[in-house]
């Protein structure tokens, strides 16, 4: 997946010389997960750069470039950094369009690492992406491989909204299912890891059935897409799973399809539960849906606890947890 | 070991409250023409001493004096005049507008119409700039018609912004001129962000940001000085230290102990203090950053010594916190008042002018305020749909704001 969106960068460099690349580490060494080597090399160091640390800067340069007209493409090193940059996010980047009435915009993609699963505590495992689904004016987008990342990362540059991009770190380097005592397969092996060279996109908005089925949707998405498959493979469930790969806007009609269809609803994401994106899928599944479901909505999430490092795989919504969930949606 | 006193938190206290006499005896006022006027290739750290001067051209007598003076023609210093008075004639029209009804809320930069003014027309008209809501003598100066202006403090059925915005937040892309926004600081930096883009393109343009003493508190300006440092970015950095940020003087701020102009040493950048209310230095100094700029010299940062004149806003009472009178002790006095002293001095200006002068900007601003209050005012007459609420929000509206505007009644 590294490779996939280094490529969407590279080609989106050469499409188009508006586009910039910027962040802490991301330059000459390529960033600590390497999704931007060669870029500076290519493409010149006033193109692709070394930045401060400093997140709020970060995002106000990029704010200002695209003001400007560029197309900057910015690197949080982990998503348990951004914070620093919320201001720049939630009171100017979200709203520029709307308070100038469309004189001005920031047409800018801020990729960022997000989720556990690598022993990175409670500081490099976050997965804060309801705080920006809560921001009028953001989308929010999360890939879960590498053909979506480079489509969807594409859609993010070309998109003249700002665009929070969270890659699922622990997907960098192959489908993680929650096993983490068994061995990861690499992407080659999967049919997602395969990705064409050049240009194309995935458009956002667009969720995509993973697996169909009828007996319960799973609305999921990153890295719990494949840790509902195992789920659902090992509970022997028919369940139809939704990878809504956009949060905001999200794809309504595929939620009011599935659920219409199967009656019953599990939602599973790995951030903490209160006031997480669930709780508003939640709630628009029961405004959309509510004469079709057969049993209460389940939720399968990380607990509301900060992320613990030695305690990683208890916090974790791993295949059991997220099969029970399947077991319970199915039991109403 | 132990301490010979209990400890004890210092909290500043400005020189002066209500009820006691002005003081700004604190305030050292150099002789005008006394500081030195470097190449702009000088290295900082050769002029580390400007940040702590004070850089005036104009002299007791309306003379203008040292090596600063930009020796503007006549032309230019009426220009300069009659958009400084237009601006203070603009802000006393929209304060009193306030006060009948017609709009909710008011900022005027009554004392500060020279930085605006002088700067908007040291700088090259294409030149982007990133104001604070006190510089309405940008667009003033730069031409843009106050009836647009005027639409926008109403809110009404002509506002561009179509009332999403509180008054005085204009914004013009046409101009060059920033949308204003509230998070005070985030523009700074984002104008640092529009001067390294400039620098990216190779374009000829470059940034200027204004940011208020009381803001530089704020983490956002750091950010905006080493990014600026470190990219050498194309940007002229204001700090505007007009002593309040609503009723909290500037040592509050941190100026008690230094200079906000020494706030840009730490970086390595080239740093200037000067009057404020002094028409010529102020264009002489936004020259010289200009071209430094321009020259690929990299950012300045220029601390402007001013003094709030009026209220920080509609909404605010300075009889509470300052005494009374002290707008009139301020040593620096009035840029619109030394400005007219000095065309007097130079033989091209006369009392009856300058009330003609007068007259005809009070009437300008009169017919204007009369076109804008035929648009609406906040109160009455017409005002943009509630259905555009929803517009801006994203370039395509979603499916969940056509839905919002459905409930709505749209």
């Amino acid at each position: 997946m590294v490779q996939a969106l280094n490529s969407a960068m590279d080609v989106m460099m050469a499409r188009d010389d508006t586009v910039v690349v910027f962040g802490e580490d991301v330059g000459y060494f390529g960033g600590v997960f390497r999704c931007t080597e060669g870029l500076q090399r290519k493409y010149g160091p006033d193109r692709a750069f070394d930045t401060p640390i400093a997140e709020a800067g970060i995002l106000a340069t990029a704010i200002g470039m695209g003001v400007y007209g560029l197309r900057p493409v910015v690197e949080i090193q982990f998503a348990d950094y951004i914070y620093p940059a919320t201001d720049q996010l939630v009171s100017t980047a979200a709203r520029l369009r709307y308070r100038s009435a469309g004189e001005f915009t920031a047409p800018i993609t801020v990729r960022t690492p997000c989720g556990g699963g690598i022993f990175g505590g409670q500081t490099h495992s976050q997965s804060p992406e309801a705080i920006f689904t809560h921001v009028c004016g953001l989308k929010t987008v999360i890939p879960s491989n590498p053909y979506d990342a480079k489509g969807l990362l594409i859609s993010a540059i070309e998109d003249d909204d700002p665009v929070i991009f969270l890659e699922p770190k622990r997907l960098y380097n192959g489908p993680f299912n929650g096993h983490h005592d068994q061995p990861v397969t690499p992407w080659t092996e999967h049919p997602a890891g395969e990705v064409p060279d050049g240009h194309y996109t995935i458009p956002l908005s667009k969720a995509s059935v993973v697996r169909p089925g009828e007996g319960v949707t799973v609305l999921t998405y990153g890295t719990m897409v494949h840790v509902a498959m195992a789920a659902v493979a090992e509970s022997g469930v028919d369940a139809e799973v939704v990878d809504l790969r956009t949060l905001v806007p999200v794809d309504i009609d595929t939620i009011v399809a599935s659920v219409t269809k199967t009656g019953r609803c599990a939602i599973v994401h790995e951030a903490t539960r209160t006031s997480g994106f669930g709780a508003e899928l939640s709630a628009l599944v029961q405004e959309n849906c509510f004469y079709s479901l057969e049993a209460p909505i389940v939720r399968v999430t990380g607990w509301d606890t900060p992320y613990p490092h030695s305690l990683e795989w208890e916090y974790f919504p791993g295949p059991r947890r997220v099969a029970e969930g399947l077991r319970r949606a199915m039991e109403g | 070991m132990k301490n010979s006193f209990p400890l004890q938190l210092h909290v500043p206290e400005p020189a002066a409250r209500p009820g006691q006499p002005p003081d700004f005896s604190w305030v050292k006022v150099p002789a005008a023409g006394s500081v030195t006027r470097p190449d702009i290739s000088v290295e900082p750290a050769a002029i580390r001493e400007h940040a702590y001067a004070l850089i005036r051209v104009l002299d007791n007598n309306g003379a203008a004096v040292g090596p600063w003076d930009p020796k503007l023609d006549p032309e230019t210093l009426h220009r300069g005049l009659r958009a400084m008075m237009l601006t203070r004639a603009y802000d006393n029209r929209m304060f009193r507008a306030q006060r009948q009804g017609k709009t909710s809320f008011y900022m005027p930069c009554t004392g500060e119409e020279a930085i605006g003014v002088a700067q908007a027309m040291a700088l090259d008209h294409r030149d982007m700039t990133f104001p604070t809501y006190r510089q309405q003598g940008l667009l003033i100066a730069r031409g843009w018609p106050l009836v647009d202006m005027m639409n926008q403090v109403f809110s009404n059925s002509r506002d561009r912004l179509k009332g999403r915005q509180m008054p005085v937040m204009y914004s013009s892309k046409a101009v060059g001129f920033f949308s204003i926004v509230g998070n005070l600081a985030t523009h700074f930096p984002q104008a640092v962000g529009w001067a390294m883009a400039s620098a990216i393109r190779h374009d000829d343009r470059i940034a200027a940001g204004w940011i208020g003493e009381g803001a530089t508190a704020e983490g956002d300006f750091h950010h905006a000085l080493t990014f600026a440092s470190v990219y050498g970015a194309p940007v002229i950095l204001n700090i505007v230290n007009n002593q309040y940020a609503i009723s909290s003087f500037q040592g509050i701020a941190g100026g008690e102990h230094t200079t906000f102009a020494a706030r840009g040493l730490g970086y390595g950048l080239p740093a200037l203090r000067v009057d404020g209310n002094d028409f010529l230095a102020m264009h002489a100094v936004t020259s010289w950053a200009a071209d430094r700029a321009r020259s690929n010299l990299g950012p300045t940062v220029i601390e402007l010594l001013s003094y709030r004149a009026s209220a920080h806003s509609t909404s605010d009472d300075p009889s509470k916190y300052r005494p009374a009178d002290e707008a009139g002790q301020w040593p620096l006095g009035d840029p619109i008042a030394r400005l007219q002293a000095h065309l007097v001095a130079l033989g091209a200006w006369s009392d009856e002018q300058h009330s003609h002068l007068t007259a005809e900007v009070d009437s300008e601003v009169r017919d204007a305020q009369r076109e804008a209050e035929s648009y609406g005012t906040m109160g009455t007459g017409e005002h943009h749909s509630p259905a555009t609420m929803f517009d801006d929000v994203f370039k395509e509206m979603p499916w969940h704001l056509r839905r919002q505007r459905q409930e709505l009644g749209f």
